[in-house]
């Protein structure tokens, strides 16, 4: 008998890696996610008893595989096609038969790895973005409709609902199960890294509430990205995004102070900084900007590069970072981008530089109601001694924030300009 | 293989005053078209123009009968096709492929009874 702890352990070490693996397998099977998901589940179950008495396996994801698989025959076997509740999965290649699987023992034949067609399902631009997200950490990561639910803050039956929508469109629709051909791939690949990036996105900076990083989506996101760089190996965008993730989230420490204030990348500590993540996020941003022309993100992560190799806040090249955001709006042309680029200017040249740039962006639609333009506006008036107008700025950026921390942040930078004239 | 209808949604607006030459662009982007559909694994099943909504008259509950369409909107339905293709990545093919130049279109499978 093995320990029930480290079962339970060995278990849950298992569904957080393998948990894509084993279902994208069994899907190939069943052509029918929701059955697949069911057998899954249950070889999740199955390997919490079996493995007390057999000891847990040499290979977990191959012993789950063959049981969800094995799980997923007996199934259909006895489940005629009039109970189906949707039509099956299309794919092209042929559905692996009971014969095929009579060599599928834990340790036998090579089991194929259908996390691609998975991933690449789950993010099909047919589907609406949030249910491209919400299937994506249901199928792909494991994760339950609760728990999908309060990473997005929405009520579980609202995220029921946009899941079964989207299982049910996929099949009725006839969404493929496949991979995509070479000539659609970076398409539908740069539709996953979105997704990938928005989980990061929404973990990184919570819209509104208390929690500045929300540990878990993060920590699923940079799972996916080293999930898709070991599945597209030469693809220099995920490169890029991985790159980003890592780069990103090696200042994590350091973002806010030990009372959960706000801190600004002058204030952080780097030397807290970590220096494994930043190393990889590094050597990924040198082969990610091989591409011509490089993608978005890989121009993101060599701008965090810079942060992150610098030493000091006062060694920053922000001349290079100028000229990063020059060719990122070229090929990304978005006013926050713009935004982002009048700001380094202002440290690049000056806050006069500065302000002239996020003035010119004034008239831009797509920030309006955008809380840091005021932002960065009232730190260049604040800069320039220009305080009451400063003060008007902080005003106007705090009734455009949700984010309790970086309202508090907003808050304090007020109080610091005092109330009365200067 | 699957069947999709190709809805065709447009201002009507902009036809009423296109010119002859615009009309002429229209018909012989329908026939070229038409000529591309299998390049896409697909095939042409049909498809109609529709007269505009003005002459639409609508029926509700069995018995109600209005003078219109049934929704009155900016982009009406002005045609369709119907295809037959392998999987929505082809039928969406089609479906980009499909002259709209004052709207666009929305691809519907179609449900089968079986």
């Amino acid at each position: 008998m093995t320990d029930a702890s480290a079962v339970a352990a060995a278990v849950a070490d298992a569904h957080r890696r393998e948990w894509a693996f084993v279902l994208a397998a069994t899907v190939r099977v069943t052509r029918d996610i929701d059955v697949a998901e069911e057998c899954v589940q249950d070889a999740f179950a199955t390997a919490l008893t079996d493995w007390r008495r057999t000891g847990i396996p040499a290979r977990p994801g191959a012993w789950l595989t063959t049981t969800a698989r094995r799980r997923a025959l007996n199934v259909l076997r006895h489940r005629g096609v009039e109970h189906r509740y949707l039509p099956l999965l299309v794919e092209e290649d042929t559905v692996p038969g009971p014969a095929d699987l009579a060599d599928d023992r834990p340790g036998g034949a090579e089991i194929p790895d259908d996390r691609l067609r998975l991933i690449v399902t789950c993010c099909h631009p047919p589907l609406d973005r949030s249910a491209q997200v919400a299937l994506t950490l249901r199928l792909m990561c494991g994760l339950s409709t609760a728990e999908v639910a309060r990473a997005f803050l929405v009520s579980e039956p609202t995220m029921a609902a946009r899941i079964t929508r989207a299982k049910k469109k996929i099949a009725v629709a006839r969404i493929p199960y496949r991979v995509p051909s070479a000539d659609e791939l970076p398409a539908r690949v740069d539709a996953v890294l979105a997704v990938i990036h928005l989980l990061f996105t929404t973990g990184h900076t919570t819209p509104a509430g208390e929690e500045l990083v929300r540990r878990d989506l993060v920590e699923r996101s940079i799972e996916l990205g080293r999930m898709l760089r070991r599945l597209l190996p030469r693809d220099p965008a995920v490169a890029g995004l991985l790159a980003l993730l890592l780069l990103t989230d090696a200042r994590r420490e350091t973002r806010t102070g030990p009372d959960g204030r706000l801190l600004l990348l002058e204030e952080q500590d780097r030397s807290r900084w970590d220096g494994r993540a930043i190393a990889e996020g590094a050597a990924l941003v040198r082969e990610s900007l091989r591409a011509r022309p490089p993608s978005p993100y890989a121009l993101q992560a060599a701008i965090a590069a810079v942060h992150a190799e610098s030493p000091t806040w006062d060694d920053t090249d922000w001349h290079e970072i100028v000229a990063l955001y020059g060719v990122l709006t070229q090929v990304w042309p978005s006013p926050v981008v713009a935004l982002n680029r009048a700001v380094a200017v202002g440290f690049a040249c000056g806050a006069a530089a500065g302000l002239a740039a996020l003035d010119a962006l004034a008239a831009e639609p797509q920030l309006a109601g955008y809380g840091y333009l005021p932002a960065a506006r009232a730190d260049f008036l604040r800069r320039l001694g220009r305080v009451e107008e400063a003060r008007d700025a902080y005003a106007e950026a705090l009734l455009l924030t949700e984010n309790a921390v970086e309202r508090e942040f907003l808050a304090s930078r007020l109080r610091t300009l005092g109330t009365g004239p200067p | 293989m699957a069947q999709y209808l190709i809805l065709i949604y447009e201002d009507e607006a902009q036809y009423a005053t296109a010119t002859p030459e615009v009309l002429g662009e229209v018909m012989q982007a329908h026939n070229d078209f038409a000529a591309q559909v299998e390049q896409h694994g697909a095939k042409l099943l049909g498809g109609n123009a529709l007269q505009s909504t003005g002459t639409a008259t609508s029926v509700r509950g069995g018995s109600e009968v209005t003078d219109g369409p049934f929704v009155e909107t900016k982009e009406a339905l002005g045609g369709y096709y119907l295809v037959e293709a392998p999987d929505l990545d082809s039928a969406l093919a089609v479906g980009k492929l499909c002259p709209a130049r004052f709207g666009g279109v929305e691809v519907r499978p179609v449900m089968t009874f079986d």
